[in-house]
């Protein structure tokens, strides 16, 4: 085998130019997908990264139901004090989960006294919900000497267009009004601590405010909880972690829904099309391979019938003539993929020595861009298997010429 | 018992509703260790004849017996390992492998057979090489050498097996006189050393005096039948 191997090598380089056109275009093809892959694979991690560190957590934690009409802000479908209890017991016997942080959502009334707005109201534990949204506290425009403790009591942060439109500043007073789950309306008086920025854009109507003050204006005698989001040790472990929490809360008993980042946040319908396009330029890379092999072996093939004829004269084996074509395509192949793995990666090195940045909604993302060792091999893999498919048509048909024929090939 | 038997051989070629009978009925035997040439004009079927002894196609009608084995019986794979074993091949256009050395080309007939060891495998061409005078090229690429010396080289390639029958077709006809006649001598050298019959195909009229046995075709027939003492 060693060579057949031998002459395959030679035969590969025999005519340079050509090879080297070839194992060019295949090379490209390689350092396209690395490189964009590894852009794509990081603004979408960078990305999820943002939303799951400054506002929904990696997992999300509801009553049944409580999901399919979020967009009311339902104050019925709430974890009593003793579902949380359970819920948090659990929690914390899952060494995967870093933190969570019981959260009241609802909508209200802002006022400053002269003019009033509608405000979304994340009512929060502030320790906890710095735990678990570890990147919060950048959103917060202002001084945060302690993140744990970016919100008191009394305290409010209000989002930023709100800020503009009610002409308000840091430290005025303003007042929340709003309806519990029996319909009584009271309000609250609060200062506003600092101000946020969504993510998004100016467009955010997103405030925060202390869970012990949601309590006092939805006159709550205990907590009851509407959220519980999650964050884990390690993302990679999203599904796992979903997978047991659902199947602990699969039960009809069970008055919980486990919900991922995915299944909440539109952003995930982006994070699919960044991997369809990635899907896309693999498409790409596996028609240049196919083509490109398929057509040097096709010309080789038919270059060397006279030689295909007198190796198989001399007694070699029509599945060492294949072996031998095939080699050769796979050697092409691998050649390429190597070359253009190199490239690609010291390519992926330069812009992370140089930095990307750009702004996606309020937020200035610094693209690092990286490929998993498992994404390269993949595409190693891939086109060493098409170097294959595609060079085993003129494999084949080489092996399958009768020498006579070939040798009497001019 | 002959090397090699035919029997009512006939070999016909279709293109299309065209046929045209290559060979007719030709039945002969060659003997071990014998240097026979097969004489005639263009379309003779000299080529065609020792394509047939030589296991590269198989006969329309008749029957052929190399070394008692019937060799219609073959597959394509079963076909080539005999060849391997053997016969070795000399071609009128040398057909050495342009991206092996000329050590290389001698040694690839080894490679395809079952394991040799390499020291064995190296004892071979060196000692053929040497028989040939091609010992100080061995590491020159076929398009560094002469035409002369490529067809030196072909014959030890083609008998590096030990193989007992080697074919020739029109071997030196793309040699010089000079050249021709030393190509022959080795062939002839080669027989007397190894015992190996050696068949070639020739129109050349200067080099079919150097056989034992001289076949003449004419349309597909042997016509004639020649032996002649070579001193």
């Amino acid at each position: 085998m060693r060579n057949v191997i031998v002459i395959a090598l030679r035969n590969l380089f025999r005519n340079k130019r050509r090879t080297l056109l070839t194992s060019s275009l295949i090379t490209f093809g390689v350092i396209l997908v690395v490189v964009f892959g590894g852009l794509a694979i990081s603004f979408k991690s960078q990305m999820v990264g943002v939303l799951t560190n400054t506002a929904m957590g990696d997992l999300q934690i509801h009553r049944k139901g409580y999901v399919e009409s979020i967009d009311n802000l339902p104050l019925n479908l709430t974890l009593s004090g003793a579902e949380l209890a359970k819920v948090e017991t659990m929690l914390k016997g899952m060494p995967e989960v870093a933190a969570f942080s019981p959260r009241i959502k609802f909508g209200a009334m802002i006022s400053n006294y002269a003019q009033t707005s509608n405000i979304r109201l994340s009512a929060v534990y502030p320790e906890m919900e710095n735990r678990t949204v570890p990147e919060f506290v950048k959103r917060i425009k202002g001084h945060i000497p302690d993140p744990d403790k970016f919100l008191k009591p009394g305290e409010i942060l209000v989002p930023e267009n709100l800020m503009k439109g009610l002409s308000l500043k840091t430290g005025d007073e303003i007042v929340l009004v709003a309806t519990n789950k029996e319909g009584s309306v009271n309000a609250v008086a609060l200062r506003i601590a600092a101000v946020t920025e969504n993510i998004f854009g100016p467009s955010g109507k997103d405030g925060y405010i202390h869970i012990r003050d949601a309590q006092e204006l939805l006159r709550m005698d205990q907590p009851e909880i509407v959220e519980i989001a999650i964050h884990l040790q390690r993302f990679e472990k999203l599904s796992a972690v979903s997978s047991q929490l659902k199947g602990e809360s699969a039960t009809s008993q069970s008055p919980i829904e486990v919900h991922t980042w995915e299944q909440l946040s539109p952003f995930a319908s982006i994070a699919r099309i960044v991997d369809l396009l990635i899907l896309v330029v693999k498409f790409i890379l596996i028609s240049i391979v196919l083509v490109s092999i398929l057509n040097i072996m096709t010309m080789s093939v038919y270059e060397r019938i006279s030689e295909i004829g007198t190796i198989a004269a001399i007694g070699t084996p029509p599945r060492r003539i294949l072996s031998l074509f095939l080699i050769e395509g796979f050697a092409m192949g691998l050649l390429s993929t190597v070359a253009g793995v190199v490239i690609g990666l010291s390519t992926l090195w330069v812009m992370n020595v140089t930095k990307i940045d750009f702004t996606f909604g309020q937020m200035n993302v610094t693209l690092a861009p990286s490929i998993p060792p498992g994404e390269i091999m993949w595409i190693a893999v891939i086109v060493m298997l098409v170097s294959l498919f595609a060079g085993f048509q003129p494999a084949y048909k080489a092996s399958k010429m009768e020498p006579v024929d070939a040798l009497g090939h001019v | 018992m002959s090397l090699i038997e035919l029997e009512s051989v006939t070999k016909v070629y279709q293109t299309g509703e065209v046929s045209v009978k290559a060979l007719k009925g030709i039945s002969l035997q060659l003997d071990k260790r014998s240097f026979v040439s097969f004489i005639g004009p263009s379309g003779s079927g000299k080529s065609t004849l020792l394509n047939l002894i030589g296991v590269l196609d198989k006969p329309t009608e008749g029957t052929i017996r190399v070394n008692g084995t019937d060799v219609n019986t073959f597959d394509r794979a079963g076909a080539a390992a005999f060849r391997g074993k053997t016969i070795g091949f000399v071609f009128q256009n040398f057909n050495l492998i342009p991206v092996l050395t000329v050590y290389e080309n001698v040694e690839y007939p080894l490679l395809m057979l079952d394991r040799l060891p390499s020291k064995e495998r190296r004892d071979r061409v060196l000692r053929l090489l040497d028989k040939v005078d091609m010992t100080d090229q061995k590491k020159k690429y076929p398009n560094q050498i002469s035409g002369g010396q490529k067809q030196r080289v072909a014959v030890a390639r083609a008998l590096v097996t030990n193989p007992q029958i080697v074919l020739a077709d029109e071997p030196t006809a793309n040699l010089d006189h000079a050249t021709a006649f030393r190509v022959i001598n080795i062939m002839h050298e080669m027989t007397n050393e190894f015992g190996t019959t050696f068949v070639f195909s020739t129109h050349d009229p200067k080099i079919v005096g150097e056989a034992e046995v001289i076949h003449t075709l004419e349309d597909g027939t042997i016509v004639s039948t020649e032996h002649r003492k070579v001193g």
